[in-house]
């Protein structure tokens, strides 16, 4: 009767949004499948070790990526190094630490703003603050720290949303027993968290991995035929050596210098490369865009691969 | 604690590297324009090869504006150009006391196109393009029509450069007789391959680059003869050596920081090596040697250190490559 006209109406409406729903998700995986498609028919043929092991060159078939892949990788680790540490502690200190009031909440508003706030303008600042009032110049560091700035929100909001789910009782038990706080979040919410941090973390490196715009804006350039010196090589020296501005090097400076010289080198990053390349005239480097987006598509799935890696053997371990 | 002490060690790491990672001389910066670039790249990949890397050498493309301006401020060692450096930025090189070489390098002819359907505007007039570019054009000059009765009543599609570049200037000056005076209603852009493509797309299309552009999609784009009053004019290699294909060949530059040259032999090493090679890779990236008789000129110029430019502060347009030979050795004494 009048029931069962119901259920059948909401049958049908079930039915119904789980075929939108598997229409979409098929219609977004063909467009990805294609653009992949495109990207491996035409790339693959310029995909080797010569193409990883190459210089920029005005000729297609002998241009590399080598400095392009290096310095995105040098300017990762840069990123990683300060952007997380930063923005896990700050997430930490938010979430455990602060009262709560409207000054919190002013901050937090910002923090989520700042999550959303194009990056373009992120290179706008880091070109006034670190290249010219730091003279940090258009190197290795200034797109690192850059960077660092436009992941930061990102692993903010990811540890403190981490940091909620932690059912409150687990902080009590620990202070039950006389651990302070630094100890609760040492040995128990930094732990519980890592796979929820690891993912956000992850997520904020791989959105920085393909950032070009604000790297244009600090100067980074199109074209660099060299590798930032190895740490402690012939090469870092002689950069230790002009920046201590003489030919006898202090024990400080030998020790310090040499070691952070590729800080201070001028880069390329892959997404710049491609720019380069498909900005000239003629169609020859077309396979080289394409097999430099493979690059970039396979470093981004694999992050993403390790984030779930991560997420994974976490969840299995901790069960509330 | 260990956490704490990794910290630690990277703040303090940022601090050391903040406080030295300001020189960076042994590097030489090159930047600036897009139509000079593919020369000065294949000269670095050149030397890069010649001196087994041991120079270190970087090239930005921000266009012949942005790179004056970097230039000026003593950012860069050397300057890419596709026009002379404008009165403006001689003045904001002198106030921060840049002194500079100018180096013809070779000769680039700006090359209008259209669409390959296009079978009205084989020829075109300095006067017809003035017509169509000129800034009281705008919104005024939308139809073929407009330019000769006898040309199709359809909108002309426009595409050019952007403001920023040396062909925009140099474009300006030569067809509407003053840099940057130009309607502002078409589709600009500085990347190149853009405007290619629009002019491609679209039958009553019509737009201005650098040649190796058109040369290099010559089977997509089709160039419009050049008339300046003695009958149309094809691009070509012989029409600029020739001086016939006038006003729109141009010559290109690069321009040197003399202190750099002065006091950092790879800088002197490396402008030496580009005037001795860019004849043979100026023709292979599909741009104009200028003759030898010229980059004796042009050499003997770089060895005298002689700065200061030989152009007023705004582009001369419809020189000939005789005409900047005499420019040199006149100078030169």
């Amino acid at each position: 009767m009048d029931i069962e006209r119901i259920i059948r109406r909401r049958r049908r409406n079930d039915v119904l949004f789980a075929l939108t729903g598997a229409t979409i998700t098929a219609a977004v995986l063909l467009v990805l499948g294609a653009l992949a498609f495109t990207l491996v028919r035409e790339g693959v043929s310029r995909l080797d070790l010569d193409f990883l092991r190459s210089y920029p060159s005005r000729r297609a078939e002998r241009a590399g990526l080598l400095p392009a892949w290096v310095g995105s990788l040098l300017v990762m680790l840069v990123t990683g190094l300060t952007g997380i540490p930063l923005g896990i502690a700050a997430g930490v200190y938010l979430e455990e630490y602060t009262r709560k009031g409207w000054f919190a909440s002013i901050i937090e508003l910002n923090i989520t703003n700042l999550a959303g706030v194009p990056s373009i303008v992120y290179g706008l600042m880091a070109l006034g603050l670190f290249v010219y009032r730091f003279h940090l110049g258009p190197s290795v560091i200034a797109a690192g720290l850059t960077l660092a700035l436009l992941v930061l929100p990102i692993v903010i909001v990811a540890t403190r949303e981490t940091l909620k789910s932690i059912p409150q009782n687990m902080r009590e038990a620990a202070y039950a027993l006389g651990a302070t706080r630094w100890q609760v979040v040492r040995h128990h919410l930094l732990p519980y968290s890592a796979g929820g941090i690891s993912t956000g973390v992850i997520i904020a490196m791989s959105r920085a991995i393909g950032e070009t715009a604000p790297l244009i804006a600090i100067g980074a350039v199109a074209f660099v035929a060299f590798l930032p010196p190895v740490p402690y090589s012939a090469d870092a020296f002689a950069v230790a050596r002009e920046w201590a501005g003489s030919e006898q090097l202090s024990v400080v400076e030998a020790a310090v210098y040499p070691g952070v010289a590729w800080l201070g080198t001028s880069f390329t990053v892959v997404p710049i490369q491609m720019f380069n390349w498909i900005s000239r005239p003629g169609d020859d480097f077309r396979a080289n865009v394409a097999a430099a987006g493979i690059v970039l598509i396979v470093a981004t799935i694999g992050l993403n691969a390790v984030a779930i890696l991560i997420r994974h053997r976490m969840r299995r371990r901790i069960k509330w | 604690m260990a956490l704490m002490n990794k910290c630690a060690a990277v703040i303090g790491g940022l601090g050391i590297a903040a406080s030295v990672a300001m020189g960076q001389t042994s590097t030489i910066r090159i930047d600036g324009s897009s139509t000079v670039y593919p020369v000065t790249e294949a000269v670095v990949e050149e030397f890069s090869a010649a001196s087994r890397g041991k120079v270190k050498l970087t090239i930005g493309v921000s266009g012949t504006g942005g790179g004056f301006k970097k230039f000026a401020r003593g950012e860069i060692d050397i300057s890419n150009a596709s026009r002379p450096i404008s009165t403006g930025e001689m003045e904001e090189a002198a106030k921060n006391g840049v002194e500079y070489l100018e180096l013809p390098v070779c000769f680039d002819a700006l090359t209008v196109v259209v669409n390959t359907q296009n079978d009205w505007a084989k020829t075109m007039t300095v006067a017809e393009l003035k017509k169509i570019w000129e800034p009281g054009a705008q919104g005024t000059i939308t139809k073929w029509n407009q330019i000769r009765p006898e040309w199709p009543n359809e909108k002309i599609d426009l595409y050019g450069p952007g403001t920023d570049s040396g062909t925009f200037d140099y474009f300006t000056e030569a067809v509407c007789g003053k840099a940057k005076a130009s309607r502002g209603d078409y589709a600009a852009s500085e990347d190149d391959n853009v405007l290619v493509q629009g002019v491609e797309g679209s039958k009553y299309a019509l737009g201005y680059f650098g040649f190796s552009y058109y040369s290099a999609h010559a089977k997509r784009l089709t160039a419009v003869a050049i008339d300046n009053g003695k009958g149309g004019i094809l691009p070509s290699n012989e029409a600029v050596i020739a001086g016939t294909y006038n006003p729109l060949s141009r010559p290109l530059f690069i321009y040197v920081n003399k202190k750099a040259l002065q006091e950092r032999p790879e800088v002197k090493q490396f402008v030496e090596f580009y005037l001795e090679n860019v004849k043979e890779l100026a023709a292979e990236v599909k741009y104009t040697p200028l003759p030898d008789s010229a980059y004796e000129a042009v050499k003997s110029r770089f060895a005298k250190l002689q700065a200061g430019t030989v152009f007023g502060g705004h582009s001369e347009t419809g020189l000939t490559i005789d005409d900047i030979v005499k420019r040199e050795t006149k100078t030169g004494k």
